[in-house]
């Protein structure tokens, strides 16, 4: 499926690796929470760059206090009726700051871009080409909003059209 | 009222434009029916059993004239000529098309409406107190909070895919007209020693299948904390709640399983992380907001109107109608005239557009064009002079809308049921209307007293029957429709869960067994009090030996 990062579609660069596959000597590599934490030392030691993907009811903070070995975490959705992974995305991103790539992980159509957006995440696995293709479109078709969130300054900065007083505390 | 600026507006239309959107894909084949549902939802769009249905959001439940001109309007144009008002304060219309709807998405934007979050696992449209800003004893006029909840939850970017729906209910008085018991979330505003506003935060009641009373989590919570600790709540709720059944998802649920004294000490950890934050609510916007609720250019009369009395003296019929439809109001000379949608024989909430066309007008002329609708299935003229009220009362007659039944055993709350609904196991409408004839005689109904009668068509409860005074049931056994009775239910400040009589009962005798119920309440009563309070007082006994004496 196809990944858009900051409103492009690229190549991606990381790779999921299984549970029970070998890691990669350096490229990118995505693995799941569990190897995670039970390889994160082998994981940190190693001469590439490292993400985790979270399952959609692992919390921010099984994760939280590892982030700044992260370049990349991943949120499951499952499907578009599960919200969990957009609080676990905001706190992420807010809370605890995280600056690496933050991922959901779809299938995921155009009509939950724009969420998924205001919570932080700047890359998003898109269903089908077609939809990756309307990112511009999505994140743009209603541009403006009565909360503040993750993304507040740039739509500040692009519409003043954000009712601030509404901001959602900057978790 | 509250009227959208540039942001409100923009909002709303783009938001028609991306449906039309979403509904084109759906039409082309570009989204599934599965896809295509929570996006529907989220607009207020449902698949019943023979259409679309289409529920239309009336935020705390206040219209305007002219918002009521032009649902009118869509019924005659996109339905069948009329509207159903809910138990959520909102209107459904039941044949629209779906290739019509974005046009009627537009339509509403014109007048400032929309259908978002009417529907689907988000924050619902808010419901307030229909007597908001014209009671006489409101701390501070509901409108206001609800309206920022309104705003704040509006295609909330956190919020908007919950483990189930999510109501919230605002009351700004003591006497609580607004249910808010029994709803996920419900806010009393109070005052505390020192006059300053703050709220009450109930949470994790509900109906449905389990219904819940909901637990006060904070007594006082200061004006300025409302919307982080919203915030908080839903947090939590959105981490923790259920999602492996729907029928455990609410957020009652996860109150009960947690135990609420985990559930409050998890809310406020989290709130601890987010409080004084720049959630907090701004006394700037505050005010904003509240200036589009200050109240109308009222008139300073001298007391109670002389008119008024003359024609109460000289007219039975009005005299009835005032007895029940119409309530005491903050200003000297004023009133709140409640328009009852329960005629003998009615459809509960049923409105044609012809009727909604002569309320618009009334309240243009008599209500400074306000106009609120109630959980009840009513609507209200709310700040109406009492020198009107006779001509007000003469209008609604020739318009069939003068039913002198407020609060009375006719006054009953349906949900749609089988005839509409796609959930439904039985009938609803067609038992209500049965039971409506059969109380027809007014000197009976008024003899029997306030009596709140909810009927529900199947065990999602939205015909409240667990808070009825008599709550009945529609159940399946074998494809043949049952009904179980409940007594003693209430959703006002005092509320309680009805306690099922026994046995359910086959359709043909619901009446005669709402019959036998409030005949004896009558033989048992004591003095002046209601039939409410007799249950409360006696218990079930007397009514399950009358019920099931035979067996």
């Amino acid at each position: 499926m196809p990944i858009i990062k900051n409103g492009a579609i690229i190549t991606d660069p990381w790779v999921f690796i299984a549970d029970d596959e070998a890691i990669p000597v350096s490229s990118p590599v995505i693995v799941s929470l569990t190897r995670w934490l039970a390889e994160r030392d082998a994981l940190c030691g190693r001469n590439g760059l490292v993400g985790v993907q979270l399952r959609t009811d692992d919390l921010a903070e099984a994760i939280a206090a590892d982030l700044d070995y992260l370049g990349l975490v991943a949120i499951e959705f499952p499907g578009i009726g599960d919200g969990r992974g957009y609080t676990t995305g905001r706190l992420l991103r807010g809370r605890h700051g995280f600056t690496g790539e933050l991922r959901a992980v779809g299938p995921l159509i155009r009509d939950v871009f724009l969420f998924l957006k205001r919570c932080g995440f700047d890359a998003v696995e898109a269903r089908d080409e077609a939809e990756a293709e309307a990112w511009h479109e999505a994140v743009d078709v209603i541009n403006v909003a009565y909360q503040n969130a993750i993304d507040q300054k740039d739509r500040l900065d692009n519409r003043g059209q954000e009712r601030a007083i509404f901001s959602s505390a900057p978790i | 009222m509250y009227l959208y600026d540039a942001i409100d507006q923009s909002l709303v239309d783009q938001r028609v434009e991306q449906f039309r959107g979403q509904v084109q894909r759906r039409m082309a084949g570009a989204l599934s029916e599965e896809e295509f549902k929570p996006l529907r939802l989220m607009n207020g769009l449902y698949l019943q059993l023979h259409a679309y249905m289409l529920r239309v959001a009336i935020p705390y439940g206040t219209l305007s004239s002219d918002q009521m001109g032009k649902l009118a309007q869509i019924a005659r144009v996109y339905d069948k000529g009329y509207g159903h008002f809910t138990t959520r304060q909102n209107l459904q219309y039941n044949w629209p098309k779906l290739e019509d709807m974005p046009d009627i998405l537009a339509e509403l934007a014109t007048v400032q409406m929309h259908a978002l979050q009417t529907s689907g696992n988000c924050i619902r449209n808010v419901t307030a107190d229909q007597y908001a800003g014209a009671a006489a004893d409101e701390v501070a006029d509901p409108r206001i909070v609800a309206e920022v909840i309104r705003q704040w939850s509006t295609l909330h970017p956190e919020f908007s895919f919950l483990p189930r729906k999510f109501k919230i209910a605002v009351t700004g008085t003591a006497r609580d007209r607004a249910a808010v018991r029994v709803h996920d979330i419900g806010i009393v505003i109070k005052r505390d020693a020192a006059g300053k506003i703050g709220y009450q935060v109930i949470v994790g009641g509900g109906l449905g299948r389990t219904p819940k009373i909901g637990t006060t989590l904070r007594e006082f919570l200061p004006e300025r904390h409302l919307l982080s600790y919203l915030e908080a709540v839903l947090r939590v709720y959105n981490q923790a709640g259920r999602r492996d059944n729907k029928y455990k998802a609410r957020i009652k649920i996860l109150v009960h399983e947690t135990g609420a004294a985990e559930f409050a000490r998890q809310v406020e950890a989290e709130w601890q992380e987010v409080r004084d934050s720049a959630i907090e609510l701004p006394a700037e916007e505050y005010a904003r907001i509240a200036m589009f609720f200050k109240p109308p250019p009222f008139k300073n009369l001298a007391g109670d109107d002389g008119e008024f009395a003359r024609h109460r003296l000289e007219n039975r019929d009005f005299t009835h109608w005032v007895r029940t439809n119409v309530a005491s109001h903050k200003r000297p000379g004023y009133a709140i005239a409640n328009i009852t949608l329960k005629p003998e024989g009615g459809i509960p909430g049923d409105a044609t557009a012809e009727q909604m066309d002569a309320v618009a007008a009334l309240a243009e002329r008599f209500s400074f064009s306000e106009i609120r609708v109630t959980h009840e299935q009513n609507l209200v003229l709310p700040h109406v002079r009492q020198a009107d009220l006779f001509e007000l009362w003469q209008t609604l007659r020739r318009h069939d809308l003068a039913a002198p039944n407020l609060g009375l055993i006719s006054d009953i709350i349906a949900c749609p049921g089988m005839d509409y609904c796609a959930l439904a196991t039985a009938r609803s409408t067609p038992l209500a209307q049965d039971i409506s004839r059969h109380f027809a005689d007014l000197e009976r109904q008024h003899n029997i007293g306030e009596l709140k009668l909810k009927i529900s068509g199947c065990i999602n409860a939205c015909g409240h029957h667990h808070v009825g005074h008599i709550g009945i049931l529609g159940v399946d056994k074998r494809g043949e429709e049952f009904y179980q009775i409940t007594i003693g239910g209430s959703a006002d400040e005092a509320p309680s869960i009805g306690t099922i009589v026994g046995p359910a009962f086959p359709y043909e005798r619901v009446v005669e067994v709402v019959e036998t119920l409030t005949a004896t309440y009558l033989a048992i009563r004591s003095g002046t009090e209601q039939f409410i309070d007799t249950v409360k007082r006696v218990g079930l006994d007397p009514f399950k030996e009358a019920l099931y004496a035979d067996h």
